[in-house]
């Protein structure tokens, strides 16, 4: 197929052009940096407040809350949703943690009342485990069919170039530093 | 074209069949898991009344209305009916009770002397009781039958036909 | 009158539509050039007649029409004129008017755009073209004239409308589904040509060349009307939140996975001619999905925000579905002996094997997002039980994908076509890998534990690393080579190499919004409290002071807000006034979310509850930080994609010629 562009062509040669080349780099990423980590430093630690009733117990509520449907919604859970029963849920939630009830526990009530439809994710056992299991199991055989093909498509690319006649060969090596000879960079 | 070839449209049908099947669903339906099961207990601090729990009704069949003043209109259209179910069956051993959800008590008083109910009627604070029926929108009815168990659940209103045939059903059952 | 002559518009649209799809058809067959003319002719009347069924109901929603039920369903007499106008595609009928007016719309562009135009292939095609558009708006005529007819009369006429759902009477309807459709529809030119290119048996390479820039555009009107159906979702729900992978916003994001894998693998056909059949088969379950999304809206089968279904309609888009599925799918296993390709790979490490990757982890993100949409369905089938699936569950699934698009997204653009020796790798990777963890080293030592959050941010460093060091390197060498200064060197180069810069800034567009996504998800904190007047909340370094419950009327409803002042480190930042809407018709408020909107986190504040007096209210607080960036990748996303399809030839004309006036 003749000659192929193969990657880039080098920037320049000096040694001073190579080293300006990473201060620019360095300078780049330090100006990407500096917003980022004033952002990633200054909002306050996630999830610990002051002056708050019981700061954990709030997170504590909001983690069982969000794996819960809110059931006169559409599509949130019970964290999320501003509707009355949910606050209700949430306090009841929170009665039930401050009780000593696990989170499992919590889900398992919620669960015997409204069914596994309250639970935002399909419980991992039984047929639910398709819908758990089948997206990393398409993926594992697309993979498997794409390095098949890529392979049978390289090998189909190496066979068919024609071994090369070697008088052939060594004739446009000669061409060819006569030509870089000639017009000189 | 050969069968094989053939096979890659064919290959949809399946997924057609299935979005077929969802025509008969009602995606907003949830069914309970507590029919045919016992009745979670309850305790109500009724309207102008003592405390009524389910466990003081042992051994009666109970038909537990959740409804609200705010339910419009299904709870308006059942209001009457459950108030003419009442004064029907009472005097043969059924209980009714009815359980006002998220509801401001002013308004459950009006409600309740709007239709005229006899029955007994309180406030849920906290819907403690309601998440405990996993009631997810009013009104719903529960029948529970004399050994506790809740026989049937309607969600929505209930029509003349229904409550009939529920109320007689856990009435006659010993 | 109006609804007589509003139904039988459609009814002629529906007949002309019949006819320029079977002239076009018999036209090529018998190759009567005149049968194709008057085709055209059509296709330009069936537009024309649409446009008017249109007009005709929007003046009827404009004038207030009531003997019209679509009217009456969605206006008021006392709405604004643009939500009168924005009506008409409030619910079912006037959406599929919309749709179909778009679908027509289409076909003339396409006559317009590419008949006289390009090699000879491209003409033998184009009839074919036309009869599966005209084909497509058939669906959505019949639709119109035997199941929803958006002309439709109602007796008694009633003395005012039942206006729109309030939350659609915003500005933000009057732009996301006009962006959403356009997408919708677009992607139905490109199947039509892959369709084309089938039955004609002429699957060339020809059709991906005339359609790209197509393709490219109705994906950015999809990407707009996704990334703007989020934006008007944080303002207006009020839950906080900006997708909530609810079925019908699933609905709209499987296209655009199978769009973008298109997008990218079509490069790859057009230079090795390889994966003809995997392109023809990308595109068909683009446009299927696209249609599987309606119908999901449409048929009320699963529940959603969005959905507004009644009657036969969702058997119709059943059957629809069923049709496109096999009718496409039949061609291409009719003509799979002429589809293969000779295709030749040099090595596995190379652009074509990234490109392969691309397409897998994409597709396997719309086949995740599909399986959990429909497993409830199935379940129920199955089992008999119901279930959810929900936000934790696509969560869960789709970030490590994301991440491994990342990767991609950072190599893919760097790495050589054919093959990548060692010397390029290293050349082009190792920097950006470098800066990349030297960043993630820094966010480490300030404080970032999060595990998920640092390999994003790595993987986002490192894509950023790529695309700088691609521009930085490239301008340097033009400015070196053509004695250009830094800045024309780098403006010559945007609009030389168009495609792949605006891909370039498109990639960098998507990796903004994905560190916007990261952060506001693993950094959001919520606080809810019940103050009484006078009482503060603080959430971080914000306090929020409750000053009382004020209430108002609004033209259309009574709207209750609680007056709050908020300040940042002690320093007032000003008032916020979270609230309800109370509409006569419907039983729940809505509400009224108010925030500050910042490029660096927001502060946004809902009113859960209150008391009648104005005693007391339950404020929620949530700080969203870096939520903005979404939107602003959005913004960059778009301005990637007009660098990309700006038109090549005017543009070497006006520099050719300043180049000579410079002479």
């Amino acid at each position: 197929m003749g000659l192929r562009r193969r990657g880039r062509v080098a920037p320049g040669g000096t040694a001073a052009r190579r080293r300006g080349g990473w201060a620019l780099v360095a300078l780049v990423c330090a100006g990407l940096l500096i917003p980022l980590t004033i952002l990633a430093v200054a909002p306050s630690p996630p999830r610990a407040e002051a002056g708050s009733s019981s700061p954990d117990m709030d997170e504590r509520v909001r983690d069982v809350a969000s794996e819960l449907r809110c059931v006169v919604c559409q599509n949130l859970s019970v964290a999320d949703s501003p509707s009355d029963l949910a606050k209700e849920m949430r306090n009841l939630i929170r009665e039930l943690l401050q009780q000593g009830k696990t989170p499992e526990e919590i889900k398992a009530y919620f669960v015997s009342r409204y069914g596994e439809f309250v639970l935002l994710e399909p419980p991992k056992r039984g047929f639910n485990l398709l819908v758990w299991g089948l997206p990393f199991a398409a993926l594992l055989v697309g993979a498997c069919g794409v390095y098949l093909a890529a392979k049978r498509w390289t090998q189909r690319g190496h066979q068919a170039a024609p071994p090369l006649d070697p008088a052939y060969a060594e004739r446009v090596r000669r061409e060819l530093k006569e030509r870089e000879g000639s017009s000189g960079s | 074209m050969s069968w094989k070839k053939a096979l890659i449209p064919l290959a949809c049908v399946p997924l057609i069949v299935l979005l077929a099947y969802g025509f008969r669903t009602d995606p907003k339906a949830i069914p309970s898991p507590l029919v045919e099961k016992a009745a979670p207990g309850f305790r109500i601090a009724v309207y102008d009344g003592d405390s009524l729990s389910l466990e003081g009704l042992k051994g009666k069949p109970v038909v537990l209305n959740f409804w609200a003043s705010w339910c419009y209109p299904a709870c308006y259209e059942e209001a009457p009916l459950l108030e003419a179910t009442w004064r029907k069956y009472q005097n043969q051993g059924l209980m009714m009770v009815g359980v006002d959800i998220q509801d401001k008590e002013v308004d459950g008083r009006e409600f309740i002397a709007r239709f005229n109910f006899t029955f007994p009627n309180g406030p849920d604070p906290g819907s403690k009781i309601s998440i405990d029926y996993g009631v997810y929108g009013v009104p719903e009815t529960f029948f529970i039958d004399r050994q506790g168990r809740i026989a049937y659940k309607q969600v929505g209103a209930l029509s003349p036909d229904v409550i009939e045939e529920q109320a007689r059903a856990i009435l006659e059952e010993k | 009158m109006i609804a007589t002559l509003g139904g039988f518009t459609l009814f002629l649209a529906l007949g002309v539509t019949l006819y320029a799809a079977a002239a076009s058809v018999l036209g090529a067959r018998q190759g009567r050039e005149d049968w194709l003319a008057s085709s055209r002719n059509a296709v330009l009347a069936h537009f024309c007649l649409v446009t008017l069924a249109i007009f005709l109901l929007e003046y009827a929603l404009i004038t207030s029409d009531f003997s019209l039920r679509y009217v009456v369903n969605n206006s008021t007499r006392e709405s604004l004129t643009r939500y009168k106008i924005a009506g008409l595609w409030g619910s079912l009928e006037g959406s599929i008017l919309l749709w179909e007016w778009l679908q027509s719309l289409m076909a003339v562009l396409v006559i317009a755009r590419y008949s006289d135009r390009g090699p000879s292939g491209c003409r033998q095609l184009m009839p074919y073209v036309q009869a599966v558009l005209q084909g497509i708006s058939v669906f959505f005529l019949l639709l119109m004239t035997f199941a929803v007819n958006p002309f439709a009369r109602i007796f008694p006429i009633p003395p005012d409308g039942r206006g729109l759902n309030p939350l659609l009477e915003v500005t933000d309807m009057l732009i996301h589904p006009l962006l959403l459709y356009s997408g919708y529809v677009g992607f139905s030119v490109p199947y039509a040509f892959a369709m084309a290119a089938l039955i004609t048996g002429r699957p060339t390479e020809e059709w991906l060349r005339i359609t790209r820039r197509w393709t490219v555009v109705a994906w950015l009107f999809l990407t707009g009307g996704i990334f703007y159906g989020g934006w008007w979702s944080y303002r207006t729900l009020g839950w906080g939140g900006y997708w909530a992978w609810d079925p019908v916003e699933n609905a709209s994001f499987m296209p655009w996975l199978t769009g973008t894998a298109f997008i990218h693998s079509v490069m790859i056909q057009e230079r090795k001619r390889m994966l003809r059949v995997w392109n023809l088969v990308l595109v068909t379950v683009t446009f299927s999905l696209v249609i599987f999304g309606t119908f999901l809206t449409r048929s009320g089968i699963l529940g959603s925000v969005h959905a507004f279904a009644e009657g036969p309609v969702g058997v119709m888009f059943l059957a629809f579905l069923a049709l496109v599925l096999l009718f496409s799918f039949g061609l291409v296993a009719y003509r799979s002996d002429q589809l293969k390709g000779h295709g030749e790979l040099d090595s596995i490490v190379s652009r074509e094997s990234a490109f392969l990757l691309n397409n897998l982890v994409l597709v396997g993100i719309c086949f995740t997002v599909f399986l959990g949409t429909i497993f409830p369905l199935l379940s129920e089938a199955v089992r008999g039980n119901k279930i959810s699936v929900g936000m934790p569950y696509f969560n869960k699934v789709s970030v490590p994908l994301g991440m491994a698009l990342l990767l991609l997204m950072g190599i893919g653009p760097l790495i050589a076509w054919g093959r990548a020796s060692l010397n390029n790798l290293q050349r082009n990777f190792l920097k950006p890998i470098l800066g990349a963890a030297a960043g993630t080293a820094v966010l480490y030592v300030l404080g970032m534990r999060h595990v998920e959050a640092l390999a994003a941010f790595a993987l986002c460093f490192f894509v950023i690393g790529t695309i700088i060091f691609e521009f930085v390197v490239a301008t340097r060498t033009r400015a070196g080579t053509m004695g250009e200064t830094f800045l024309t060197a780098f403006g010559t180069l945007l609009l030389k190499s168009r495609r792949r810069y605006g891909g370039l800034i498109v990639h960098l567009g998507v990796v903004i919004a994905i560190i916007g996504i990261a952060v506001s998800s693993v950094y959001k904190v919520e606080r809810e409290q019940t103050l009484r007047p006078g009482e503060s909340l603080t959430v971080g370094r914000y306090t929020v002071r409750f000053d009382g419950m004020e209430a108002g009327e609004r033209p259309t409803h009574i709207l209750v807000w609680a007056n709050l002042t908020a300040s940042q480190d002690g320093k007032p930042l000003g008032e916020l006034t979270p609230g309800q809407r109370f509409y006569p018709n419907q039983q729940s408020p809505f509400a009224s979310v108010d925030a500050r909107y910042h490029w660096s986190e927001d502060l946004y504040v809902i009113l859960s509850s209150f008391e009648r007096d104005g005693s007391s209210a339950t404020i929620k607080v949530i700080i969203n930080p870096m939520i903005s960036w979404i939107w602003i990748g959005g913004v960059v996303i778009l301005l990637g994609v007009i660098v990309a399809v700006l038109p090549e030839r005017r543009l070497a004309l006006l520099t050719s010629r300043a180049k000579a006036q410079a002479a």
